[in-house]
């Protein structure tokens, strides 16, 4: 206002650049965002709770629904977790496998990023591109465990079953059209003037700020601290595989951005290298207290099916004790604490999500911003608000 | 710097105020006792060869019939070589906890998001309101004691109680 008086206006909850539920409240003093509340649950389902009174295999399909736009990472984040409570490891084949469908839904969660963060500063075109190239992913995924978007694909101990060869055949297809694809998203954006100007110097954080705000994956690697959790505390096979960790300089939504693009080659790469070296052998660990009986001994064998009962019913016993575990998801750290408490059920299951810590942090991004602003910033630390809410 | 170091470090300085700890999986735990926690918090980040910059999660537990009866945990990382330490306080009900938001910043939504779901109140804690139900919502849903299904889930629903605004 011309007079200086303070302007509080409501963003969302149905706001399309709000990425869903997410209610912000703006005080402007003209066009000047002065302060910035975030209201979240309008999504809280109470998953936490829900899942101590399930039992560890019957957890998964829930925790597909936290980051929905790259499920499979949640799936790996909550198995490994009671894998870590447990005390085994998985065979080495089921790690690979594991690998190539986490980094494919990196991949899917980057395109759904890109895509929007595009459409919402108004470059349109761009998201055309990335929804073509993730339903070729999610036909991967639908060939391999049946559904598109939350596959349920890992399970305590292993994976559901095998890949086909199929799946092979169309992943070594896409492994060679892809590099096409990124090239084309570089093209629209990298060195668009308008793009630059809307992005660079936007939404700045120091390293230091970032990481005392708690902020990690994309979001913090922007500003230049080298934190990924495949280097720095790697699981499930990822030392395997040589690949880079892009960094940026100044911390802007144009760094959160080329970091981003970068990992979609660098998620390629890992893929790659993880089918060229596929191990032969068990895709499940070999303890009848915790894998399920593959279907074809089932029909064969009484006490198969005896065990596939007790363990569909039932599913593993996990002993006492409290472990965490994190793994690097497609916006960041995904941890799961969870409390054994020697029975089939989780005593206590929590979710640290990577963007209900940047949500919070979305104030000191915004301040003296314009509010066209606003959404670019929300664009960049690529919030999905079912891993916020939970 | 491994565990043991760690610990033999801070044993070192709060000969009194480490109640316990375990080392479980690779990951270690410490149980300081309340009256000393932020004293502790502050000194894991301030000192340089410990320097934890990264807090990670605040995690409410109840343990319901075991008296304390809540655990909070503060999940810490460094990112000198990216070490993990869970620091634990086992907190009685309505027993206030010292805030950690002064230090680190990335507290301030998990503290209260332990105050909503736990009723753990946070000392100090310069926006302690609810974050995940809404504001007069009765009871803090993950405690042991309250039911899955909600609490007016048996209620009739009756149609004339609706209001029209």
């Amino acid at each position: 206002m011309a007079d200086g008086k303070i302007l509080t206006i409501n963003m969302g909850p149905h706001h399309p650049a709000t990425h869903g539920v997410l209610r912000l409240v703006l005080e402007l003093d003209g066009e000047t965002i002065v302060k910035v509340t975030p209201h979240i649950g309008h999504l809280h389902r109470g998953i936490e709770k829900i899942a101590e009174n399930m039992n560890y295999q019957q957890v998964i399909p829930l925790t597909d629904r936290f980051d929905y736009t790259a499920a499979s990472l949640n799936n790996l984040g909550y198995c490994t977790a009671v894998e870590k409570l447990l005390g085994i490891d998985v065979p080495k084949r089921a790690q690979y496998i594991r690998v190539i469908m986490c980094e494919l839904a990196r991949i899917m969660g980057h395109h759904l990023w890109i895509g929007s963060h595009a459409l919402d500063i108004g470059a349109m075109t761009v998201v055309f591109y990335t929804f073509r190239d993730r339903e070729m992913i999610m036909n991967l995924t639908e060939e391999v465990s049946g559904y598109r978007l939350t596959p349920s694909y890992l399970r305590v101990g292993g994976l559901a079953h095998d890949i086909t060869p199929k799946f092979i055949e169309d992943l070594r297809a896409f492994i060679k059209w892809f590099p096409t694809a990124v090239d084309g998203y570089n093209t629209l954006l990298t060195d668009n003037i308008i793009w630059r100007k809307r992005t660079m110097g936007i939404g700045t954080i120091s390293a230091e700020d970032a990481v005392n705000y708690g902020f990690t994956g994309p979001s913090l690697r922007g500003s230049g601290v080298p934190y990924d959790l495949r280097k720095a505390k790697p699981y499930g096979s990822y030392e395997d595989f040589d690949f880079q960790v892009p960094v940026g300089d100044n911390g802007d939504v144009y760094d959160r951005y080329l970091v981003r693009m970068e990992e979609f080659t660098q998620s390629l790469n890992i893929i790659e290298q993880a089918l060229e070296n596929l191990p032969e052998g068990p895709v499940n660990v070999d303890n009848p207290l915790i894998a399920n009986p593959q279907l074809d001994d089932v029909q064969e064998d009484i006490s198969a099916l005896i065990r596939r009962f007790k363990i569909q019913c039932q599913g593993p016993v996990v002993p006492e004790g409290e472990v965490y575990h994190a793994v690097e998801g497609s916006k960041g750290e995904l941890g799961f604490y969870l409390v054994g408490d020697g029975t089939e059920n989780p005593y206590r299951m929590k979710v640290r999500s990577p963007c209900f810590i940047l949500v919070s942090a979305l104030e000191k991004m915004m301040l003296g911003h314009m509010i066209a602003d606003a959404i670019s910033v929300i664009g960049s630390i690529d919030i999905v608000l079912g891993e916020i809410d939970r | 710097m491994d565990n043991a170091k760690v610990l033999e470090q801070l044993k070192g300085k709060f000969s009194d105020a480490i109640v316990d700890d375990v080392d479980f999986r690779g990951d270690l735990t410490v149980v300081v006792s309340l009256e000393k926690l932020h004293e502790v918090m502050l000194y894991l980040h301030d000192d340089e060869s410990l320097h934890y910059d990264l807090l990670s999660d605040v995690v409410g537990i109840d343990k319901l019939p075991r008296e304390p009866r809540f655990e909070v945990v503060y999940v810490l990382h460094s990112m000198d070589d990216y070490r993990r330490l869970m620091v634990k306080v086992m907190v009685d009900i309505d027993v206030p906890v010292p805030t950690v938001t002064d230090i680190w910043k990335s507290a301030d939504w998990p503290e209260r998001e332990v105050y909503d779901l736990f009723g753990i109140s946070f000392s100090g804690h310069p926006d302690l309101r609810r974050l995940l139900m809404w504001d007069d919502f009765d009871g803090h849903p993950l405690r042991k004691d309250f039911p899955l299904k909600g609490k007016d889930f048996d209620e009739k629903w009756v149609p004339s109680s609706i209001q029209v605004l």
